[in-house]
């Protein structure tokens, strides 16, 4: 049967556009995009900071997280017209500009608190919200593991992400 | 996933909001998102227009009051555990928000956000029910409260008309002297609870519970008062049997079916033990009070 299909295909999407603008690692950006645009494929696809992850887009595994006005959030539960105005920081920010590593990035590399990598961006990036926060860190067992529980990893088996946590401690001066 | 095709709007003023709203049946309120944008990530929710209600000034902030903490709709859940003077008038806010999911998730979803979806089994719907709180409800007919015990009417299903916004929530603070204890069980850490149990209790000088308040959540497709143990509770000194008697009118609360991986007797069982042990736990740390 020959298709017959052209009338019904709109000449215009009919996903509306809107203008959003926000601070990304110290940088003003301003974009039109789809209002359904999350943040996480704002800063992948239309920012190409692609070390941002993207698990499973419902708020589980936690590899999206970055900081939104300085606080640890979900970049796939965030539209990125929500984030209008925000500043938002992302890995990509993490590391110094001549490439040293973040405290925290070290300690996972020395304690290898990493494997294929993939969680890691969002392990990282709540890491370093919580190091931020004023006040003594809760660095018994179950202080981190509460920490992490918020971040999958199908890789490490947890143990070298909890020790990489108490030596970024000590390497922050924060043990 | 991602979600389908929606509009957006960005109102400032509680009425803008609230006209939106009227104006359009398949328009609905986002505060947090951490429920309802997984929801339309899988497309099970699939709303006309998003009316994003956290540039209303009206609607954000805590206030204690001598009797209640008002909780504005835009309260994230991180402040309202972390927030000192809820603590100093009602310690047990803290200790149940401890359980609910985790920090980057209680970063951004609003307390009244949670009270809105009605999860039976999640925490904050239980601490309102517990404490006898309730809810302001704003439409274009005016405002009303809503007793926590109305308010929740069955799974996922509110009092709450589809044009009316939840401007706040009333969580009242403990009495002078009153224990308070929660605990839930989970499989994960950060889960809903498969049952959760919360007690706030008070003394009298003979160390009789002068009241007593006990809720569940995860055994009904609401979360329940447990008007019959509080009963058998009250006047006693809350010993083992006191404690057996209250677990066995509390059996018939539990009407949540068998589900794969929880049955009803399981249900029930963890419910008994919670009740033991918060009673005990807000016992000890009640202070014995002088009784006219
Ligand atoms: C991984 C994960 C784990 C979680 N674990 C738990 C848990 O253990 N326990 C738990 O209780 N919750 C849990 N949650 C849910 C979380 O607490 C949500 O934030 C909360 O249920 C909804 O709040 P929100 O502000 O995000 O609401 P939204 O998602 O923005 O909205 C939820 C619903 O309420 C309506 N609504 C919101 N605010 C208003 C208002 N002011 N007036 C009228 N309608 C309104 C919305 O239209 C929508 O239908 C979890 C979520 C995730 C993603
Ligand atoms: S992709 Fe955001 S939590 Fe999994
Ligand atoms: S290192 Fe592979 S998922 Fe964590």
């Amino acid at each position: 049967m020959a298709r017959t299909m052209k009338a019904a295909i709109p000449d215009r999407s009919a996903d509306a556009e809107v203008d959003v603008s926000m601070t990304v690692n110290g940088e003003a950006v301003s974009r039109s995009v789809s209002v359904r645009m999350l943040l996480s494929d704002f800063l992948r696809h239309e920012l190409g900071l692609t070390g941002t992850h993207v698990g499973c887009e419902h708020g589980v595994c936690g590899c999206c997280t970055v900081l939104l006005n300085g606080r640890a959030g979900r970049s796939c539960l965030t539209l990125a017209v929500q984030a209008n105005g925000y500043d938002i920081r992302t890995i990509e920010s993490v590391a110094a500009a001549d490439g040293t590593l973040h405290p925290v990035q070290q300690a996972f590399k020395e304690c290898h608190g990493l494997q294929c990598g993939y969680c890691t961006p969002g392990m990282v990036m709540n890491i370093v919200a919580r190091f931020e926060e004023p006040g003594k860190l809760d660095l018994s067992d179950e202080g981190i593991r509460d920490l992490l529980s918020g971040n999958l990893c199908r890789c490490t088996g947890y143990l070298n992400i909890i020790a990489a946590v108490r030596r970024a401690a000590e390497l922050l001066g924060r043990a | 996933m991602k979600p389908s095709i929606f509009g957006y709007q960005a109102p400032t003023s509680i009425d803008e909001a609230i006209s939106i709203l009227a104006g359009d049946p398949d328009a609905v309120v986002l505060a947090g998102g951490q429920t309802l944008l997984p929801a339309m990530n899988f497309r099970a929710a699939n709303p006309s227009t998003l009316v994003d209600i956290q540039h209303v000034a009206d609607l954000r902030g805590i206030e204690v009051g001598a009797d209640v903490i008002v909780v504005k709709a835009m309260t994230r859940h991180r402040e309202f555990e972390l927030d000192a003077e809820v603590a100093r008038v009602n310690p047990l806010v803290a200790e149940v928000m401890q359980h609910v999911a985790h920090v980057p998730i209680r970063n951004r979803g609003t307390v009244v956000g949670s009270l809105c979806h009605a999860d039976p089994s999640a925490e904050m719907p239980l601490l309102l029910v517990l404490l006898g709180g309730s809810v302001i409800a704003q439409g274009p007919s005016g405002q009303r409260e809503i007793a926590a015990e109305d308010f929740f009417q069955s799974f996922l299903t509110t009092a709450r008309e589809r044009d009316e916004i939840i401007t706040e929530a009333r969580f009242p603070v403990l009495s002078k002297g009153a224990g308070w204890a929660f605990d839930e069980v989970t499989r994960r850490h950060g889960d809903y609870a498969i049952v959760g149990v919360g007690c706030v209790l008070s003394l009298d000088d003979g160390g009789r519970a002068s009241r007593v308040q006990l809720a569940a959540c995860g055994i009904a497709d609401t979360p329940v008062r447990l008007n019959e143990a509080e009963n058998t509770l009250t006047g006693t000194v809350l010993g083992a049997s006191d404690l057996d008697a209250a677990v066995a009118a509390s059996a018939a609360a539990v009407t949540q079916p068998d589900e794969t991986h929880v049955s009803q007797t399981y249900r029930r069982r963890a419910l008994g033990t919670l009740i033991r042990r918060m009673v005990t736990t807000a016992a000890q740390r009640a202070t014995q009070m002088e009784t006219a």
